[in-house]
């Protein structure tokens, strides 16, 4: 018997449950683009190289890209479209528009998505490649303008709009450990 | 991309029975190199086993204060882990000079070791590659290879391994742990990379169908005081062009132990030993650092636009020991 090469499976999208068959060789990014009509993650380069399709799988950004979407069974997917609330923007998106982290726009989905994800790592206490000292006793890193950019490296902008996208993760990041104290306080 | 069937291994045991059975299947861990040669047509299985969910994803102390790295721990956990970061930093480092966020996420630590060469004629089918087609030639020989290697190539492949863990991993005597249906086995990472000669095709010394199952590296008290430095040519996200990974101890202004190990000039990461056996006992300067890399350099041969690498890594081995020797002194 041939072995099958389409599958049913079932993924959380934006906190909504999905199931469809797909074809093994379809990718995570295809499916919300071109079967569930999510555009808002957008295909750049389709091979892992440019962080337009950036979208967060349990939490964690990853390409979709280069995921399969049959390997994704059971996984929470979370997109652009599932970030602001009702009309209200998350804060990542109002800092994006407000420092106005774009030209074009078409990177900016992914970028968005990327800082999120900089953001928990960061709180985290992960370190990057431009820690100077990545042991644990060193302390978490502060998120400088050096950090900033070398974390968000894996998201291209090709009209070059990288200092107010370097601002505005800034200024979300501000706005995030200030809740963070209050929350403490 | 040719169509292909989908598992989703759940026991060792029972996967390494899959691919046993069948030569045209592949493991799929992140995919984020495989994935990539399937669209390109460099990569055909007609089978995915999918390794994600075996119980392979610990990171945990030995009982003689090394570490073990499951094979399906992820880059950004395996950095992000205080003990890699403390008793192996240069490791930490290493993953972190890799790829990006978002593919740090998916790779794993098998899958890095796993991966194929960046060698642009490799990963482009209209082009003959020994590697991908034994026998129809190699064009980098006499083509476009400002970045391929000075160490240990053949006129049948000269292509560089892309990782930067690797790197690391072989400064630190790491150990590859396998399971394969004729049973278990471990190879050091000195020995897990064939040699090119005329087999460029044939990468590792695993046999056929074998998953690793995990990486161990055994304690190394110098290895506390390590670092990765890795050269490209832009400031982030992208392939080294020359890297290294090193440990020092100085007692008295004496080399008493080090470990260095070379990324981006052969066709494996690259232990530098006959550097580490010039330097040991040897005054902790930085001109016994640059004898000490002229002297693993003594048997590069370089090719016409490549030949940048040789002064490239000597200047990185003396930089990274002269940093790592004061810090010593402080």
């Amino acid at each position: 018997m041939a072995q099958a090469t389409a599958s049913p499976i079932t993924l959380t999208i934006n906190g909504e449950p999905h199931t469809l068959t797909v074809d093994h060789r379809t990718t995570l990014l295809d499916v919300l683009r071109e079967r569930l009509d999510l555009t808002g993650t957008k295909k750049g380069c389709d091979q892992g190289q440019c962080g337009a399709c950036t979208v967060l799988v349990d939490g964690r950004r990853i390409v979709a890209c280069l995921q399969l979407a049959v390997a994704t069974e059971g996984r929470a997917v979370t997109t652009i479209e599932g970030l602001a609330e009702g009309d209200e923007l998350h804060p990542v998106q109002q800092a994006f528009l407000d420092l106005d982290g774009f030209q074009c726009g078409y990177c900016t989905p992914g970028q968005i998505c990327s800082a999120l994800a900089v953001l928990d790592e960061h709180a985290a206490g992960w370190p990057s490649a431009a820690t100077d000292d990545v042991r644990p006793e060193a302390g978490p890193p502060a998120l400088t303008p050096e950090e900033i950019r070398e974390r968000m490296s894996g998201n291209l902008c090709r009209c070059g709009a990288y200092v107010p996208i370097v601002q505005a993760v800034a200024k979300a990041a501000g706005q995030a450990a200030e809740t963070t104290e209050e929350s403490a306080a | 991309m040719r169509e292909f069937s989908y598992e989703r291994a759940t026991d060792v045991s029972s996967a390494v029975a899959l691919l046993e059975t069948d030569p045209d299947a592949r493991w799929l861990g992140g995919g984020t190199n495989l994935v990539d040669l399937m669209k390109t047509g460099v990569e055909r299985p007609g089978r995915l086993v999918d390794v994600r969910e075996l119980p392979l994803g610990r990171i945990e102390s030995t009982d003689d204060g090394g570490l073990r790295i499951g094979a399906t721990v992820t880059n950004s956990e395996l950095a992000a882990h205080p003990e890699v970061r403390r008793r192996y930093p240069a490791l930490a480092q290493a993953v972190l000079a890799g790829a990006s966020g978002q593919l740090r996420n998916m790779a794993t630590v098998g899958g890095n070791l796993l991966q194929r060469t960046r060698c642009a004629y490799f990963t482009d089918t209209s082009f003959p590659c020994n590697k991908r087609e034994p026998g129809s030639g190699c064009p980098a020989a006499t083509g476009e290879h400002r970045n391929h290697a000075i160490l240990g190539a053949s006129e049948h492949c000269v292509a560089v391994h892309p990782s930067d863990m690797g790197v690391a991993l072989a400064a630190f005597d790491a150990v590859v742990a396998y399971e394969s249906a004729a049973g278990g086995g471990e190879l050091p990472l000195a020995d897990f990379y064939l040699p090119v000669g005329d087999t460029p095709h044939l990468e590792t010394a695993l046999p056929p169908g074998a998953l690793i199952t995990a990486v161990t590296l055994p304690p190394a008290p110098v290895a506390a005081h390590s670092r990765y430095r890795k050269v490209r040519e832009r400031a982030s996200y992208a392939f080294a062009i020359g890297s290294a990974a090193a440990a020092l101890d100085v007692a008295d202004g004496v080399v008493r132990e080090i470990r260095l190990a070379f990324g981006a000039v052969a066709s494996r990461p690259w232990r530098a030993s006959t550097a580490e056996r010039v330097l040991r006992g040897q005054p902790a300067v930085g001109a016994a650092f640059a004898e000490a890399a002229d002297a693993e350099l003594a048997a590069a041969q370089v090719l016409d636009q490549n030949a940048y690498k040789v002064p490239l890594i000597r200047n990185l081995v003396v930089s990274l020991l002269t940093e790592l020797a004061e810090e010593t002194a402080r």
